[in-house]
């Protein structure tokens, strides 16, 4: 069942569509910022642009820094949402059970499939930008670190490639998990209803509520347990030594989310009444 | 096959489905009717696990449904509200897809299934294109072809011809004869009466969540100890038959007789001409709108002429219905 419903998602035009669509933000950033050669000021606009124009070679994190606030959270709702809401709306899924393939197999079927799907999307944004960031700006080390065998530099202290390369890959998995949260709540709500559209609309919802609520002060009490709160802590990957103490606790939060969603999830999905 | 005993579902506070006794035997051709909305769906649905029974048991194939639906629906096929298809996908991709989500098929001789039940269903020449350009009637083959996908013992089909041409129907109730004489046992949900009255063996009647009816065909179907005769000498086929005529309108009889070929003798031997002779027998179609009321997709406006609470009908067309059948004095 888990291989089939791969299969289905890599088979779906939508996928690659939304793929191409999540590539194409930080192609097209790469290509401005490659003709003309005008960096935004350290500390203004997404994270890390300023550093890469000497250096594609970071450009993969500022690519995701560009795709994690609302383009990759959009499509994992949408993937999510769908899951088992679209199914229900194809007249599949009372096909699917009656095969049978068993309710729990077909969430974790689904489950697994949004993982690969963010994995699928993460990785496809790190090595199109990967492209883009050393073809339009170039893989010359920074000036400073003429003649060392360091690539980079962060913080102050350069990165060798090795270096670079387990830290963009940590960085891709810790941006993976906080999708998992989103994708948890658009499997939930997808369970709900019938509709995909509605479910991922719910997610998205959710979304930019924390969203909204992380930047209010006001809401200060609340911010330590919102969805969002530690989703830019992958830039502490870059720090030099790295701030383990926000990587930590998003990775921690972003497991109740997803145990707990899922657990809801699998509770209504196997004792509801499939009428659709 | 079926069995289900006080089997019950609530909406809320709606009773689709009343304490039915389902019973359907081994190598039955079982059809299930009832007006619209009188809860054959969601009875096939609680047969195969889909919706969960209020209060009630479910056996079917001889196991508890839905706790052992793992072993049981492997060898039931079923099509439930209309066929379903992912759009963008060709019809074999499709079945491919169902044959490869189901456990028991091995990868080798998936595409022999697949091919064996699109040649049952006649779709055996389709190309690739996607199911969203498929006619209705496509479409209707193909939720076949995934219902045979495995060989089934037990056939649930809700609608099956529904969106086929009449030669389309008859291809269909053909495929079902040959299956069901290879053993396997048929459910047929329908509200077309003649579909049912064609095909089937054994009938059961749902109203209102009740299956107010269970019987074979041929006892439903059983002769009324009515003959109807036609003929141009009416008047004076009243007058020999004296007593005997329970309704007359023209040159049409309902003569009270047990045989007909006796009748038609004696009837003859006086030197009358008849046109029509035969034993009555009560249609499906009678039978059926006699103990069903009214669809529960006909909402009758509520202005004093609420339907009669014993019956559920609504006055009017229940009023019409009599004039058109009752014998008339």
């Amino acid at each position: 069942m888990i291989a089939t419903e791969l299969v289905k998602m890599v088979r779906r035009p939508r996928t690659w569509v939304s793929l191409a669509l999540l590539c194409g933000l930080p192609a097209i950033v790469a290509v401005f910022l490659g003709v003309t050669e005008v960096a935004p000021e350290p500390g203004e606009g997404p994270a890390f642009l300023s550093a890469v124009l000497t250096n594609g070679a970071l450009y993969p994190a500022a690519a995701l820094a560009m795709v994690l606030p609302l383009f990759l959270p959009v499509s994992v709702a949408v993937v999510g949402g769908d899951s088992i809401a679209g199914e229900a709306s194809a007249g599949m899924l009372r096909y699917l059970l009656l095969r049978p393939v068993g309710r729990t197999r077909l969430l974790v079927a689904k489950l697994v499939t949004l993982v690969a799907y963010v994995l699928l999307a993460v990785v496809a944004v790190v090595a199109t930008s990967y492209l883009a960031g050393t073809l339009m700006l170039g893989d010359a080390p920074a000036a400073a670190l003429e003649g060392s065998d360091l690539l980079t530099s962060v913080s102050g202290t350069g990165l060798t490639r090795t270096q670079l390369l387990l830290r963009v890959g940590a960085t891709m998995l810790y941006i993976g998990a906080c999708m998992l949260g989103v994708g948890a709540i658009a499997l939930f709500l997808s369970t709900l209803t019938d509709s995909s559209l509605g479910a991922a609309l719910g997610a998205l919802a959710a979304l930019i509520t924390s969203q909204v609520l992380v930047t209010l002060e006001a809401a200060a009490s609340v911010q330590p347990y919102l969805l969002t709160r530690y989703w830019l802590a992958w830039v502490d990957f870059f720090r030099d030594p790295v701030l383990w103490r926000d990587i930590e606790r998003g990775l921690a939060l972003q497991g109740v989310y997803v145990v707990v969603f899922l657990a809801a999830a699998w509770a209504n999905f196997a004792t509801r009444d499939v009428t659709s | 096959m079926i069995a289900t005993h006080a089997l019950t579902k609530r909406f809320g506070r709606i009773t689709a489905v009343d304490a039915v006794d389902l019973a359907v035997g081994e190598g039955d051709r079982y059809g299930l009717l009832g007006p619209n909305g009188s809860g054959k769906t969601t009875l096939v649905r609680m047969l195969l696990g889909l919706v969960y029974a209020t209060s009630g048991e479910i056996e079917v194939l001889g196991r508890p449904m839905p706790r052992r639906a793992a072993e049981v629906l492997p060898r039931v096929g079923a099509l439930v509200e209309g066929p379903g298809a992912y759009r963008h996908l060709s019809g074999r991709a499709n079945l491919r897809h169902l044959d490869a989500a189901g456990p028991g098929g091995s990868r080798r001789g998936r595409r022999a299934r697949v091919e064996a039940v699109l040649d049952r269903v006649g779709l055996g020449g389709v190309d690739e294109r996607p199911v969203r350009a498929y006619s209705l009637g496509m479409r209707q083959r193909l939720g076949l072809a995934a219902a045979l996908l495995g060989g089934p013992r037990l056939l649930i089909l809700d609608e099956p011809t529904n969106g086929l041409d009449p030669q389309g129907i008859h291809e269909i109730r053909d495929l079902l004869n040959e299956l069901n004489a290879a053993g396997t046992t048929i459910l047929l949900c329908s509200h077309l009466l003649s579909e049912v009255e064609e095909l089937c063996t054994r009938v059961g009647v749902m109203d209102r969540g009740r299956l107010v009816l269970q019987a074979d065909m041929a006892e439903v179907r059983a002769p009324t100890g009515q003959v109807e005769v036609r003929s141009p000498d009416a008047d004076r086929a009243v007058a020999l038959l004296d007593g005997r005529v329970e309704h007359r309108s023209g040159d049409r009889l309902l003569v009270r007789a047990a045989d007909a070929a006796e009748l038609n003798a004696r009837l003859v031997g006086e030197g009358l001409r008849i046109t029509e002779i035969g034993a009555r027998r009560r249609s499906l179609e009678e039978v059926v709108l006699d103990i069903t009321g009214p669809s529960a997709d006909r909402l009758d406006r509520d202005t004093g002429r609420a339907p009669d609470r014993d019956t559920g009908r609504a006055p009017d067309r229940d009023a019409d219905r009599d004039a058109a059948q009752e014998p008339q004095p």
